[in-house]
């Protein structure tokens, strides 16, 4: 082929002809009408042009803008293709992604389907964007969805944003001439640099995250690159405009032709979809007494010209995040009802952090991992066990069931430019496991993904208060059900490696996660499986049945304070005043785990049943 | 007394809510309007938990900085992070081993520990607080609310830590 070319692609084939010439690094979908051909064709231009790109078709919506998300927290281009409805399927995380923000260039596709052609609806994912607060980019011809996969890249990498590219049914199979060029070589290797109050984000920083949000997309609705086009009128109708979208634009652009009134009117020709650029809706304000907007499928555009001469949000009179409380709203009252102001009150201040219980079975988990892959990445998910990242063993926590994508995604990121891989082990409680874990993992195991997924079953879902999982048998109003048992669908997932461990055993853990890095570096390596087991001791019953241990410090401490760091149980603590750590008998529950904390073997249990 | 704003301060596991709960039946039982605003999730391991209760004719489940009559401090350590709660006429109860200025204090933890139960330390400041006088409700109005929502077996244990809050003769 020479330097560029012209060929007639379909809507969906210049947008696949665009991730692969912008160096796309990680594609996937799932198929759905009028969204199919993406994948396909980004598949069939990376081996015509050798581009080195991972595509798959995800066993859905979600697991595929997980595992796409991952691959771009590892710096790289990505992409992730559906139909309009299939954006409520990766609703979970997407919604969040805005928030985390990307580091590689991340596209979603999200094909509309206005009439509908082929759908159970007529959605309108420009909405989805203002939703999640995600800029859109709305095509009006496949030429236009060729040049928006460039400026979608940069617009994203630049505010480190994902961003939404809306084609619909009549972009995605409509056919055009586009300029085709040879790819871009992407150097740019997998590095993923750990960050736990951005990838982890757990509330606490969310309200600060959703700051940053805000001011990107102020930021971008100022970007003159994003300003709508005018196609100006020559004045005889000064005060009327039309504002158009879209292949309605493309549509109107014709009319106004045949009906003699091209170049009469004033036009506009909105891309970006959202956010609008700001002083676009001043102009159309000031300037027009008559405004017509022309859009599908909804009225995503006309919403953000409604009046702005309303105090709220918008305006900047009531904050944009973060809670309403009472003290907020009253500053907000007063200045609107002309009152005097209140003297500042004194601000609420930051307390303790949570931890995992003491006496908790995921602890020696995730001391057990940390110690054994001291370089790893470590993806983990929403329960109590988010909090791993207290000490070091949580990288990542996206939405439930998202890190056995993630981890898929990272393994894909990696792989795929020379095969060396850091050992990724995936965290994820028994009750995620159920919810959103079974179609990630079945995702992994077929996309070939080599990764160490180890389920903390702890019998229950602990931090919303022990509601049963299917695996007790139980159901919510206390009847009994056919208990579901975790290592029979994962066996049925096709995992090939599988172990269940007692989590207070760490020598054990530690020996099945060697035994489990050697299973997916061999050459028929593949996903393994740990099931790390032990019942929640918040619990009453398994805090009956197991032994409680005396456990003392010996003066082997030598105060290099290891297990307070490393081990993060609420009933170790250290003393200053002595130099040494010291057991709070108050909180321990004599369940001995410490004992493999300290290098010093200074921890020591004294018996059983204290 | 007809209207009363109460936070209950403390790390999760320690039994706020459980205090939470007593204090709106003791309202309810005394014929009060009564509002609570809670923390659930994640914090409950363990981190910092507050709880607001209001008595009286409120609209508003949360009680705003400087407004709080009275607190209730399971965890002395959350006397700097939650005090701005308070009123500068407001009452304070610590669950605490050293006198702080301005605040009454029990040793709660101890006084469970020696009854051979830690999960009473709560009802122990619970009882301390209400033989200061410092809530809207009376020591017979709360141990009818204990015997209506007790579990059976926690009855009996529940009622002396609330005994032992009130007849601790230290304070």
């Amino acid at each position: 082929m020479t330097m560029t070319e012209q060929r007639i692609l379909m809507g969906n084939e210049a947008i696949g002809r665009g991730l692969v010439e912008e160096g796309c690094t990680l594609a996937a979908a799932y198929p759905g009408t009028p969204a199919s051909e993406i994948l396909a064709s980004t598949v069939a231009f990376a081996k015509e042009t050798d581009a080195k790109i991972h595509t798959e078709w995800s066993i859905n919506e979600k697991v595929a803008c997980e595992t796409a998300l991952a691959n771009s927290m590892a710096g790289r281009r990505s992409a992730v293709a559906m139909k309009q409805v299939g954006l409520n399927v990766a609703a979970d995380p997407f919604a969040r992604a805005t928030y985390l923000g990307v580091k590689g260039g991340f596209i979603l596709i999200a094909a509309d389907d206005p009439g509908p052609q082929s759908s159970q609806n007529e959605q309108d994912s420009r909405l989805f964007g203002l939703f999640a607060k995600a800029p859109v980019f709305d095509p009006s011809s496949p030429r236009e969805a060729r040049e928006m996969v460039t400026e979608a890249f940069a617009l994203s990498e630049g505010y480190e944003i994902p961003v939404i590219l809306r084609p619909t049914t009549r972009v995605c199979h409509a056919r055009q001439n586009v300029v085709c060029r040879k790819p871009e070589p992407q150097a740019r290797k997998a590095d993923f640099q750990k960050d736990p109050g951005r990838w982890v984000a757990t509330p606490q920083f969310l309200t600060g995250l959703h700051k940053q949000l805000n001011e990107k997309l102020d930021a971008i609705a100022l970007d003159e690159a994003f300003a709508p086009r005018l196609y100006a009128g020559d004045g005889r109708r000064p005060k009327q405009c039309i504002v158009a979208s879209g292949v309605s634009f493309a549509h109107s652009r014709e009319l106004l032709a045949t009906l003699g009134a091209e170049g009469r009117i004033d036009l506009y020709q909105v891309r970006l979809a959202f956010p609008l650029h700001k002083p676009f809706i001043e102009r159309i304000r000031k300037s027009y007494d008559q405004v017509l907007i022309l859009e599908e499928t909804d009225a995503a555009i006309e919403m953000q010209l409604a009046n702005s001469t309303i105090a709220g949000r918008t305006s900047g009179t009531v904050p944009r995040q973060g809670e309403l409380t009472p003290d907020v709203i009253d500053a907000i009252l007063r200045q609107f009802l002309g009152l005097p102001a209140t003297p500042p009150l004194p601000t609420a201040k930051k307390g303790t952090r949570p931890s995992l219980c003491a006496g908790c079975g995921h602890r020696g988990a995730f001391f057990a991992i940390r110690e054994t892959f001291p370089k790893g990445i470590f993806p983990s998910d929403i329960g109590c066990y988010t909090l791993g990242m207290n000490f070091g063993a949580v990288d990542t926590c996206h939405c439930m069931g998202a890190c056995i994508s993630q981890g898929a995604g990272f393994y894909h990121a990696y792989a795929a430019d020379n095969g060396e891989f850091p050992t990724i082990v995936v965290t994820i409680g028994d009750s995620t496991f159920f919810h959103a874990g079974i179609p990630a993992l079945i995702n992994a195991v077929f996309q070939g993904a080599r990764i160490i997924v180890v389920i903390l079953d702890n019998a229950t879902t602990a931090m919303t208060g022990h509601q049963p999982t299917p695996q007790l048998g139980i159901r919510a109003d206390g009847s009994l059900g056919p208990q579901v048992f975790i290592p029979e669908l994962v066996r049925a997932a096709g995992v090939r490696f599988l172990k269940e461990v007692d989590a207070y055993d760490v020598p054990a853990l530690k020996a099945a996660l060697k035994d489990a890095d050697a299973f997916i570096r061999s050459p028929e390596g593949a996903v393994a499986v740990l099931i790390a087991k032990h019942p929640c001791i918040v619990e009453k019953k398994p805090k009956e049945i197991q032994p409680i241990l005396a456990m003392a410090i010996t003066d082997a401490c030598v105060g290099c304070r290891a297990c307070i760091e490393e081990f993060e149980c609420p009933a170790l603590r250290f003393d200053d005043g002595e130099n040494r750590a010291e057991i709070d008998q108050n909180r321990c529950i004599g369940c001995g785990v410490c004992v493999h904390a300290c290098p010093a073997g200074a921890i020591v249990a004294e018996g059983g049943n204290r | 007394m007809e209207q009363q704003q109460i936070i209950i301060s403390g790390i999760g596991g320690q039994g706020v809510l459980f205090v939470t709960r007593i204090l709106a039946e003791a309202a309810i039982e005394q014929g009060l309007s009564v509002l609570t605003s809670e923390t659930h999730g994640m914090a409950m391991r363990g981190g910092t938990v507050i709880s607001h209760v209001k008595v009286g004719s409120f609209t508003s489940p949360l009680i705003r900085m400087g407004q709080a009559d009275c607190a209730l401090f399971l965890q002395a350590g959350n006397l700097e992070v939650h005090r701005g709660f308070l009123k500068g006429s407001g009452r304070i109860f610590i669950n605490g081993s050293t006198a702080v200025d301005g605040a009454a204090t029990i040793d709660a933890t101890a006084l469970a520990r020696k009854h051979g139960s830690l999960v009473i330390a709560n009802l122990v400041l619970l009882g301390f607080a209400v033989r200061q006088g410092g809530l809207f409700c009376d020591a017979p109005t709360i141990e009818a609310v204990l015997k209506r929502i007790s579990p059976a077996k926690q009855l009996a244990l529940n009622l002396e830590g609330f005994r032992l809050g009130r007849e601790d003769r230290k304070n």
